[in-house]
């Protein structure tokens, strides 16, 4: 089993957060796993990404090769374009539809749409309402995440155990929120897939 | 043994915590902050009460840390490459006086150059004291190391240097973590006279220094850090140090490798594995994730040995971070691409957050100075240097911590009156306060603004030598009292606060004006907290 993952989005919109849910269900199957990050000047509402490498054998790289991610798991519409490079002939595009605008010449969404469009493969969400649905904008990205779980060959049980420990601290309420979140992105990729 | 989950730089600070220090010191620095924070927040740092706190700077860091290290104690310095440029002077006459309880300093270098001035190489500093150097390749070596490093700084009662770079400090992956150890007790150096550096004693511990030179190369070749990996094609032999090794593998899908590689992770050179190497190999590729230091070394000024690829002939690029693909372009190998990124990607720059005190007070300086045109800004290293950017277009340099009063001074001195400096309050604290006081030995005609948002912002928000401080230090390093002017810096005081900026921008001498409202971030962070900590108690 090898999985290499592109996580994108814009500094603060918490990217970091499904990193770290799918990093602690990959240890809970025994996976060996890698996740480089980005801190520091980046973070300040710039571009961000992250490479999550997960694999049965030993990892050598922090770093994927371009041309070799399954997936592309993007918080926000035109960061999931900005690493195609990276992306395999095969791999797939989950990303959020909503955009983030913190900058004058942000494109035109229907032209963003296009772009995703022209793509093989592709899951696209509005992650903001179905969140909302579930009860809070802000598990907007655990609905990513949820669209994401089809493709990362994870149980999905070792995903809701991985939820349930993420926000454990937060009481049942959010954690049950989030397990909504998560269960309603994944329905909402079975259907599109 | 347990297994954790650890970013490059948490693994060292567990390490640490395992090899018994009694102390760790360090100034924020991306990408080494990461350090400081995991012992703070570590339970077992607490238990066994190890001083975890902020230094003003990476110099005091250095000397607090060798002072530990004369008490007998084990001590670790944490800082960015350019904090080293900072603590040179302690660093590099810390290996001349030598350490007594071990003494490991971390230096983390930004290839690339992502969130850094320069892409300065740690180890031609290690190289230039002359101590031992050690490069992890992943985070399992980097917690190894660090708990090595300690052992070997007793053994040979010197400082060791462990540089990493970025790319391991913050990534994560499962770390294997051995035996804690005690700290040591309290012990005084032997020889009462090692840490005097008076010229004759200063020689004496060169010489000492000098001769320790050999026993380290032996280190390096004993440690198991440097080792040969066999290859059958020996056209060509690759000397692979640190992170690179990573890469190099990467282009192995079975994990086999092609060529003979020399595998580097501590210096000074093993020089029998290197020259194992070239003896029984045509040509050399040498990867290092930095300079082409080990490079530049084969080499030899006339280039006339055998072939050396790497940075130098254009194998690889001069200057930024090695990945696995420009390793497997060096290696002949081809790559795939994706499909390239669509025109109407954008670019997203980092900026100022919302509500961001640094905005309005930019705002208000900029309107103030609108009269006398732009370009008399200096300013300094933090989050207000995004102030350069657009929309703001507030500043014109950016150039070492503590630069901005000091470049203001010398073109004030040159005629560009007025001549304005704005700097952090973190910033100031680190090394404006000495540039401060030449401006008011000087009575220089510069306006000085210290951006005081209370923390130190850039790098997640530590807590600020200056915090509370500011006015009380500016006062007493001689500006004149009508020339301290603390500004709130909201945009309903916007018309209020440019006519102060105006009329100390006429003063012909030093004035100081501090706009002071929280970083958005903390005051953010801080509120949450209180809001949960209110939940809790219901």
């Amino acid at each position: 089993m090898k999985k290499d993952i592109i996580l994108a989005g814009v500094g603060g919109q918490g990217i970091l957060s499904i990193a770290a849910c799918i990093g602690l269900a990959a240890l809970e199957e025994s996976l060996y796993l890698k996740q480089a990050e980005v801190h520091g000047m980046s973070q300040r509402g710039g571009a961000v990404q992250s490479n999550l490498r997960l694999s049965s054998d030993p990892i050598a790289s922090d770093l994927i090769p371009t041309g070799k991610a399954d997936l592309i798991i993007a918080v926000e519409p035109m960061e999931s374009l900005r690493y195609l490079p990276m992306l395999d002939p095969n791999g797939w595009i989950i990303t959020s539809i909503n955009p983030f605008i913190n900058i004058p010449d942000y494109p035109e969404m229907e032209d963003l749409m296009k772009e995703i469009w022209k793509l093989p493969r592709y899951i696209t969400l509005d992650a903001n309402s179905m969140a909302k649905d579930c009860g809070s904008i802000k598990a907007a990205n655990m609905v990513v995440l949820g669209a994401a779980t089809p493709f990362l060959g994870l149980e999905q049980s070792s995903i809701e155990s991985a939820v349930k420990n993420l926000f454990k601290n937060k009481g049942d309420e959010i954690v049950e929120l989030n397990l909504k979140a998560v269960q309603a992105g994944r329905d909402h990729a079975l259907k599109q897939m | 043994m347990q297994k954790l989950l650890l970013l490059g730089d948490e693994a060292i600070a567990q390490a640490a915590i395992d090899g018994g220090i009694s102390g760790v010191y360090a100034y924020p620095g991306t990408p080494s902050t990461e350090i400081m924070e995991y012992v703070q927040a570590s339970k077992t740092a607490k238990e066994n009460n190890i001083r975890a706190l902020w230094s003003a700077n990476e110099k005091t860091a250095m000397e607090s840390a060798l002072g530990m290290s004369y008490a007998g104690k084990r001590a670790m310095v944490c800082m960015k490459h350019v904090g080293l440029n900072v603590a040179a002077d302690a660093f590099v006459n810390a290996a001349i006086t030598g350490a007594n309880g071990g003494l490991v300093i971390i230096a983390a270098d930004d290839p690339s150059m992502h969130s850094s001035q320069n892409e300065q190489d740690s180890r031609f500093y290690g190289k230039f004291a002359l101590i031992p150097i050690l490069e992890p390749s992943n985070q399992q070596e980097a917690y190894d190391m660090t708990r090595y490093a300690f052992e070997l700084s007793e053994r040979m009662r010197i400082p060791v240097l462990l540089r990493i770079t970025t790319r391991l400090a913050h990534s994560r992956t499962g770390v294997e973590c051995s035996n804690p150890e005690k700290q040591n007790d309290l012990k005084l150096p032997d020889n009462l006279r090692q840490f005097v550096l008076l010229p004759a004693i200063a020689r004496k511990q060169y010489r000492e220094l000098l001769g320790k030179q050999a026993q380290m190369e032996a280190a390096s070749a004993e440690s198991g850090y440097n080792r040969i990996i066999e290859g059958s094609d020996k056209n060509l032999g690759i000397i692979a140090c640190g992170l690179s090794y990573n890469y190099l593998l990467e282009n192995y899908t079975n994990g086999k490798l092609e060529h003979p590689v020399l595998k580097i992770g501590q210096y000074p050179l093993p020089l029998d594995l290197v020259n194992e190497l070239y003896e029984s190999c045509e040509e050399i590729l040498v990867l290092e994730d930095g300079y082409p230091v080990i490079e530049e070394l084969l080499r030899g000024m006339l280039n006339k040995g055998k072939t050396i690829k790497g940075r130098l002939d254009g194998t690889l690029p001069r200057d930024g971070e090695l990945n696995p693909v420009i390793v497997g372009y060096a290696l002949g190998k081809k790559h795939l691409q994706g499909s390239a990124v669509p025109d109407l990607v954008k670019n997203r720059p980092p900026k100022l957050c919302d509500g961001c005190a640094h905005n309005d007070a930019f705002l208000a300086l900029n309107e103030a100075l609108a009269p006398y045109g732009r370009g008399r800004v200096f300013s300094d290293i933090g989050c207000y240097t995004l102030s350069a950017l657009e929309p703001l277009e507030a500043i014109n340099s950016c150039v070492d911590m503590g630069a901005s009063i000091t470049m203001a001074i010398g073109a004030a001195d040159a005629g560009l009156v007025p001549a304005v400096a704005a700097i952090g309050d973190s910033t100031f604290t680190h090394s404006g306060m000495t540039g401060l006081l030449d401006a008011v030995n000087n009575n220089s005609p510069i306006t000085v603004i210290i951006l005081d948002n209370s923390t130190t912002g850039m790098t997640g928000g530590q807590t600020s030598s200056a915090f509370g401080k500011i006015d009380n230090i500016v006062r007493g390093l001689g500006v004149a009292e009508e020339h301290i002017k603390v500004l709130k810096p909201l945009r309903k005081y916007h018309d209020e606060n440019v006519a102060v900026i105006k009329e100390e921008l006429k003063y012909q001498g030093v004035s100081v004006i501090i706009p002071r409202r929280e970083c958005i971030q903390t005051l953010n962070r801080r509120m949450r907290q209180k809001a949960k900590a209110k939940t809790m108690n219901i």
